[in-house]
C-alpha cells in the first residue's frame, strides 16, 4: 500500500508555572496528575476549533511512573480532563526527554497516518517522585562496568563533561548561568513567558511555607534574577569537592507539567487550528552514560543530516540547560558564541527550571513564539541530553517564513 | 462593632467547648493583571468527611481573617477579596452540636448576631468581594456566600442547600433576608422552604447556576483557577456582571404564598420553622436587609428555644447516626457471606423485595411459587422494574442485562434454594402456611442459611420453633413500598443467634435501609403503635364521634396523612387483620372495631371518593357505619389518642421491644414517615405533658430532644 508521509505541525503548548520541588514549594500539596490535566484543559481552551473527539491520542511522559505519576497517566489524565473516552492514552518515558519523544513519538504516527491530532506532554513531579525513587539498577551494570558508577548520577556526568573538555571551565558556566537568568528575567518583563503559562492553584498547610490555604501559582518559582558571578562563585560544588558543577549553573529540582498539540497540516487547516511550527526532522542518539551532556551533540548531527541541512541553517536555539557545561560543550562543537544572540533568546532550564519529563515542550513552545516574531529565520532546533547516555533534537521550520520575508529584512540570513 | 462581635463569639464559645474549629487562612494571590488579591480559605484541617462548620469560634477566625483584608483593603494593598473552601466542602453551615447545648434565649440570639455580625462585614469591604462554591455548601456555608458580591460555583459540586426549615430552623444568618433579593421571592421559597420541606433535597452545581445564586459555573478539573481569572476579569472591568431584576411586585406575594402552601401540605401548621422562614422572606420585599438580618435573629432564638428544632435535630442524628449504627446488632465480623438469595412466593411483595436484593446485592436472586404462571408473573415483574430503570436512566444497558440475569424463577425449591444463604419467605400471612415453607425450605438449603420471614404481625419464634435449626430465623420486616420506605425491622427471635443476626444486619446495610433491632413481640414496632393509634381513631368513630371531627383531631401534629387515608394505603383488610392479631395479644387495650369490620366486609378498599377533587367519605361507606352516641370535641380525641400513645410505647420499652425511646421515633420517622418536627413521636409527647400525665415521667431525658436544663 503506497503512503505519503504527511507534514506535522506544531499547534499549540501550555505549560504550568515551575515550581521547587520540596516542602516549601508551590506545588508540595498539588498532584503531578492535576498539572497535567489542568495544562490538557487550557490547551482545549485556547483552541476552541478543535472538537475533543478529534484527538486520536495523548500520550504523557513522566520518568517516575508510579503514584500520581503512574496509571497509563496519558490514559487517566485525558479522562480527567474531560476529553470524550474515546480517546486514547499513554504513557511515556525517555527520563529528561519524555515529553519530547512524546512529541516526536506521536509526529511520527501522524506522519504515517495513524493519527490526525495529539496531544504530547510531559510531567515531572519531583518533589513527589525524587529522581532515582524507586529504582533497582542491574547488578551487571556495575559488575561488568559497562557504565561507571558516575552515569547514574546527572551532577556527577556533568563533572564528567568538564573534565572532557576542560576548556570549559567553571568561570564560563557561571558566565551562561548569569546571562540565562538575566534573559529569562528580561522575557518576563517583556511579556513573552506568561502568554504560556496555566494558573495553577495550589493549597499550603505548613505555615513555614508561607501564607496557608489556597493560592494560585502564576510565574516560575525557580527564577533568581538578579544573580551574579560573585554569587554564584560562593556556591557549593556538591558532586565533587572542588568541582565544577553548582546549583547556580544547573537547573534545579523541579515541579511541573506541559501540553502540546500536534497536527497534521492539512488537518490543521481544516479545523481552522493555529500553525506554529513545523516539524523538519528529529533524531536521537546515544553517547556514553558517563558523559550523557554531550548528547545533543550528536542527536544534532543526525537531525540535520537527515533534513539535509547545516548548522549554518539554523537560526534559533532552544537548548535544555539541564547543566551550563552541556549546552557549552553543544555550542563548542559548532563554533558557536557562548552569548549567540540566536541561542535561549527567553534565557532556559537554569532560570525556569526543568522538570525532567516535561521540559521538551517548553522548549518547542517557546520557540514557536521565538519563530512567530522573527519570520525571517527559517529553521529552529530544539535540543537536550537525556540520562543515562542519550541526546534528542527536533529541527523545526518556521511557517512565517517565506521568501518574501527575506527581502524585507536587514539582517536576517539563516 | 468588631470588638462586640467579638466578645460576644469569645461568650458563646465558652458554651461550647468541644467545636472542632475552622480556620480562616488569608492567603494573597497575584491576580494575572488584576492586582494583589486575599483569598480566605475555610478549613477544619480535617478531611473531607469531617466538613467544615461554624461554630463560635471559628466565627471569631473568620472575624479575625476579615479585620486582616478589611485593613488591606483600606489601605488599598488588595483589590479584592475572595473566600473558598477545602477540598470538596465549602462549609456546611452552624455546628449543631453548639446548637443543641444553648439553653437561654439570650445565648441563642448571640450566635444569631454573631453570625451576622461577621458576614455582613464582608458586604461591607472597601473591594469587591467573591465567594467561590467550590464544593458541598449548606445553611451558613451558603450564606457566608451570599454576603459577598460575587458568586462562582463548581459544576462538580455535589450538595447545595438552605436545609434550616427541614430542621426546624430559619436561614438566619442572611439568607432568608439576601437570597429572595438576589434570585427573586419564587426562586426564594422553592430552595428556602420546597426543598427543605422535600426531605432536604439538595441542588446540585448546575442549578445553583441556573437559579442565579451564582453568577458563573466553572467545571471541578479547575475551578479555582478559572474562577480566579473570571474576578481577575470583572475586577478589570472586562466582565460586567448583570442579573435579572427582582420582581417586587405581586410576584413576590404570590411566592410567599406559594410556600405557605407547600408548608401547609408538608406540616400541616404543625411546626413554626417555614412560617417564620416565609415571614421574613415576605418582609424582605421592601429590600431592607438590616430589618431583615434583625428579623433573622428573632426567629433563629425563638425556634432554637422551641421544642420543634430540638425535635428536629434529635430526629436528624437518629437517621444519621443511629440508624447507621443499630443499637443492639451483634459484632459485624460475625456475619456470613450471602451470594445467593431465595424468595419464596412471587406475588407483589415477594417480587419487590427480589427487585431490590437483586439492585443491592448483585447476587442471584431466584423467585419459586406454587405453579409456573405465579412465578413467570413475578420474574416478569421484576424483569419489567428493571426495564423501566433502563429508560429513566438510572442503571445502563449492561447493568440492565446483569439485573436481569440475576433474577429467575422455579417451581423446585431444591434446586432453587440449595446452594443459597438467605431464604426470605413473603407467602400468605398464617403461621400454619409459614411453617410449613420453612420446613421445606430447610429440608433442601444448608444448614446455616438464613431463613428470614417478611412477617408483619407473626411471631417469629414460633415459625422456628419446629425447625430443626431455629436459630437461623430472622424477622425481616419490610414497610411498603419497599423502595421508598428505608426502615428495617429486624426481629431476634427466642432462638436466633449471633451469627444470623449479624448476617441479617450485613444485608440490611447492603440493602440501604436503616435497620432497628425489634424483639419478636406482636406485630413489632411500627404496626403496634399505628395500629394503636387507628384503633383509637376507629373507637372513638365507633362511639359515635363524627368521622370528620375524629381525622382532623390529629391534625395539628402534621402528620403525612389523616388516619383513615393511611388505612386506605396499608389496606383496610390488612389493617383490620392486624387488629385482629393484636386484640388477641393485648385484648384490654386493641380493639378490633365492627366498623371497619362491616367496610372490609362489604369489599370497600377505602373509606372517601375523590370525585370532587378533595376526599369526600364515600357514601357507602358512611351508609355501613354504626356509631354510638358519644361525641367527642377535637381536643377530646386528640388526649385520647395521644394517651393511648403514649402508653403503648411506655408498655412496649417495658417489655423490651426495643432498646429506648430513640429506636421507636427511628422507626415511626423512617417506617411510617413521621415527621423531624415531632423527632418521630416521644419528643413530642414528653413536650406536650403527654408522657408525664399517662406514664408520670418523659420518655427521654431533658436535652436529648429538648432544651437542656
Amino acid at each position: 500500500m503506497p503512503r505519503t508521509a504527511r507534514d506535522v505541525v506544531f499547534v499549540d503548548g501550555v505549560r504550568t508555572p515551575f515550581g521547587k520541588a520540596g516542602p516549601k514549594g508551590i506545588y508540595h500539596e498539588t498532584r503531578a496528575d492535576d498539572l497535567v490535566i489542568k495544562s490538557i484543559r487550557e490547551l482545549l481552551r485556547r483552541n476552541p476549533s478543535l472538537p475533543p473527539e478529534r484527538i486520536d491520542e495523548v500520550a504523557v511522559a513522566a520518568t517516575t511512573q508510579i503514584g500520581d505519576q503512574g496509571l497509563t497517566l496519558g490514559r487517566t489524565a485525558a479522562i480527567l480532563a474531560g476529553l470524550p473516552k474515546s480517546v486514547p492514552g499513554f504513557s511515556i518515558d525517555r527520563m529528561c526527554a519524555g515529553a519530547l519523544t512524546a512529541v516526536t513519538t506521536t509526529a511520527g504516527g501522524i506522519a504515517f497516518g495513524a493519527y490526525d491530532v495529539v496531544v504530547a506532554g510531559g510531567v515531572e513531579h519531583m518533589g513527589r517522585h525524587p529522581m532515582g525513587e524507586g529504582v533497582d539498577p542491574n547488578p551487571r551494570f556495575v559488575s561488568e562496568k559497562l557504565v561507571d558508577d558516575s552515569a547514574l548520577f546527572m551532577g556527577m556526568t556533568a563533572e564528567n563533561l568538564h573534565d572532557r573538555f576542560p576548556h570549559i571551565t567553571k568561570q564560563r558556566a557561571d558566565e551562561y548561568a548569569v546571562r540565562s537568568q538575566e534573559k529569562a528575567a528580561k522575557a518576563y518583563a517583556n511579556g513573552k513567558i506568561q502568554q504560556d503559562l496555566v494558573p495553577i492553584s495550589v493549597r499550603r498547610s505548613n505555615p513555614e511555607a508561607g501564607e496557608t490555604g489556597w493560592g494560585l501559582a502564576t510565574t516560575d518559582e525557580p527564577m533568581r534574577p538578579g544573580t551574579t558571578l560573585e554569587s554564584l562563585a560562593a556556591l557549593k560544588t556538591p558532586f565533587r569537592a572542588h568541582g565544577r558543577v553548582t546549583a547556580g549553573n544547573a537547573a534545579g529540582l523541579n515541579d511541573g507539567a506541559t501540553a502540546s498539540l500536534l497536527a497534521a497540516e492539512d488537518v490543521a487547516q481544516e479545523l481552522g487550528l493555529p500553525i506554529k511550527a513545523r516539524l523538519v526532522s528529529y533524531a536521537f542518539a546515544g553517547v556514553e552514560p558517563e558523559v550523557m551532556g554531550i548528547g545533543p551533540v550528536p542527536a544534532t548531527e543526525k537531525a540535520l543530516a537527515k533534513a539535509g541541512l547545516s548548522i549554518d541553517d539554523i537560526g534559533l536555539f532552544e537548548v535544555n540547560e539541564a547543566f551550563a557545561v552541556q549546552v557549552l560543550a553543544l555550542l563548542d562543537h559548532y563554533g558557536i558564541a557562548d552569548d549567540d544572540e540566536r541561542v535561549n533568546q527567553y534565557g532556559g532550564a537554569i532560570a525556569f527550571g526543568h522538570p525532567l519529563a516535561s521540559s521538551g515542550v517548553r522548549l518547542i513552545t517557546q520557540l514557536a513564539s521565538q519563530f512567530a516574531e522573527q519570520p525571517h529565520v527559517r529553521y529552529g532546533l530544539t535540543t537536550m541530553c537525556v540520562g543515562f547516555g542519550m541526546g534528542g533534537t527536533i529541527i523545526w521550520e518556521n511557517p512565517r517564513w517565506s521568501e518574501a520575508t527575506i527581502k524585507h529584512s536587514d539582517g536576517g540570513s539563516k | 462593632m468588631s470588638t462586640t462581635t467579638a466578645e460576644l463569639l469569645r461568650g458563646a464559645a465558652e458554651l461550647f467547648p468541644d467545636e472542632v474549629v475552622t480556620q480562616a487562612h488569608v492567603r494573597h494571590i497575584d491576580l494575572p493583571g488584576a492586582g494583589r488579591f486575599a483569598l480566605i480559605t475555610l478549613d477544619n484541617g480535617l478531611d473531607h468527611t469531617k466538613p467544615t462548620t461554624f461554630g463560635p469560634q471559628s466565627l471569631a477566625n473568620l472575624d479575625k481573617a476579615i479585620d486582616q483584608v478589611e485593613k488591606e483593603a483600606a489601605e488599598g494593598t488588595i483589590t479584592g477579596v475572595g473566600i473558598t473552601g477545602k477540598p470538596f466542602i465549602f462549609a456546611v453551615g452552624a455546628d449543631l452540636k453548639g446548637v443543641e447545648l444553648l439553653k437561654k434565649h439570650e445565648d441563642a440570639l448571640a450566635i444569631g448576631k454573631g453570625g451576622h455580625e461577621v458576614f455582613k462585614r464582608l458586604s461591607g469591604l472597601a473591594v469587591p468581594t467573591f465567594a467561590y462554591y467550590n464544593g458541598a455548601a449548606m445553611g451558613g456555608g451558603v450564606e457566608v456566600g451570599l454576603h459577598c458580591a460575587y458568586r462562582t460555583v463548581s459544576a462538580a459540586l455535589p450538595a447545595f442547600s438552605l436545609p434550616e426549615v427541614f430542621l426546624g430552623l430559619v436561614p438566619g444568618w442572611g439568607g432568608c433576608t439576601i437570597l429572595p433579593n438576589l434570585i427573586g421571592a419564587d426562586r426564594a421559597v422553592s430552595v428556602i422552604i420546597e426543598n427543605s420541606l422535600n426531605q432536604n433535597k439538595q441542588l446540585k452545581g448546575e442549578q445553583v447556576y441556573d437559579l442565579g445564586i451564582a453568577d458563573a459555573i466553572f467545571e471541578g478539573a479547575d475551578f479555582l483557577e478559572q474562577s480566579l481569572l473570571w474576578t481577575a476579569a470583572v475586577l478589570k472591568g472586562e466582565l460586567e456582571i448583570v442579573r435579572p431584576e427582582v420582581d417586587r411586585g405581586e410576584a413576590w406575594d404570590q411566592a410567599v404564598e406559594r410556600g405557605r402552601f407547600i408548608a401547609d401540605s408538608k406540616v400541616h401548621g404543625a411546626a413554626p420553622a417555614a412560617y417564620r422562614a416565609l415571614d421574613i422572606i415576605a418582609a424582605a420585599k421592601n429590600g431592607d436587609l438590616q430589618q431583615g438580618f434583625d428579623a433573622e435573629d428573632q426567629a433563629l432564638a425563638d425556634l432554637i428555644m422551641g421544642g420543634e428544632l430540638r425535635s428536629g435535630i434529635y430526629a436528624f442524628n437518629l437517621v444519621q447516626k443511629r440508624g447507621k449504627r443499630p443499637a443492639g446488632a451483634p459484632d459485624k465480623n460475625l456475619a456470613r457471606p450471602v451470594s445467593k438469595v431465595g424468595v419464596v412466593g412471587a406475588g407483589l411483595m415477594a417480587s419487590q423485595l427480589a427487585l431490590l436484593f437483586a439492585r443491592r446485592l448483585e447476587v442471584p436472586v431466584v423467585l419459586t411459587d406454587i405453579d409456573q404462571q405465579r412465578v413467570d408473573k413475578g420474574v416478569g415483574y421484576v424483569h419489567g422494574e428493571i426495564d423501566k430503570l433502563l429508560l429513566k436512566g438510572r442503571v445502563n444497558r449492561d447493568k440492565a442485562n446483569r439485573l436481569k440475569a440475576l433474577v429467575s424463577g422455579s417451581l423446585d425449591k431444591a434446586e432453587a434454594f440449595g446452594d443459597a444463604d438467605f431464604v426470605i419467605e413473603a407467602v400468605f400471612e398464617e403461621i400454619g402456611v409459614k411453617q410449613q415453607v420453612f420446613a421445606e425450605v430447610e429440608a433442601v438449603v444448608s444448614p446455616t442459611a438464613i431463613l428470614a420471614t417478611n412477617t408483619s404481625s407473626l411471631s417469629v419464634s414460633e415459625m422456628a420453633s419446629k425447625l430443626e435449626h431455629p436459630e437461623r430465623v430472622v424477622g425481616f420486616h419490610f414497610f411498603n413500598p419497599v423502595a421508598i420506605l428505608p426502615l428495617l425491622e429486624i426481629v431476634r427471635g427466642e432462638q436466633t443467634d449471633d451469627a444470623s443476626l449479624a448476617t441479617a444486619f450485613a444485608v440490611a446495610k447492603k440493602l440501604k435501609k436503616t435497620a432497628v433491632l425489634v424483639k419478636d413481640a406482636p406485630a413489632f414496632v411500627v404496626n403496634r403503635i399505628l395500629t394503636r393509634f387507628m384503633g383509637e381513631i376507629q373507637n372513638v368513630i365507633d362511639e359515635g364521634t363524627p368521622v370528620a371531627v375524629a381525622e382532623n383531631a390529629i391534625e395539628p401534629l402534621g402528620l403525612p396523612m389523616s388516619p383513615l387515608v393511611l388505612l386506605e394505603l396499608v389496606g383496610p383488610a390488612i389493617g383490620l387483620h392486624v387488629s385482629e392479631t393484636l386484640n388477641r395479644a393485648f385484648p384490654d387495650r386493641f380493639t378490633v372495631s365492627p366498623n371497619l369490620a362491616a367496610v372490609v366486609k362489604a369489599g370497600k378498599r377505602g373509606f372517601y371518593v375523590y370525585d370532587s377533587g378533595k376526599p369526600e367519605l364515600d357514601p357507602e361507606v358512611a351508609a355501613l357505619l354504626v356509631q354510638g352516641d358519644s361525641v367527642l370535641s377535637a381536643e377530646q380525641v386528640r388526649a385520647r389518642v395521644l394517651d393511648a400513645v403514649a402508653q403503648e410505647i411506655g408498655l412496649m420499652l417495658e417489655e423490651g421491644v426495643v432498646a429506648e425511646a430513640q429506636d421507636i421515633d427511628l422507626c415511626l420517622i423512617t417506617g411510617a414517615g413521621w415527621p423531624f418536627h415531632l423527632g418521630g413521636i416521644t419528643p413530642y409527647l414528653d413536650r406536650e405533658g403527654v408522657s408525664e400525665r399517662v406514664n408520670g415521667k418523659p420518655f427521654l431525658a431533658p436535652g436529648v430532644a429538648s432544651v437542656p436544663a
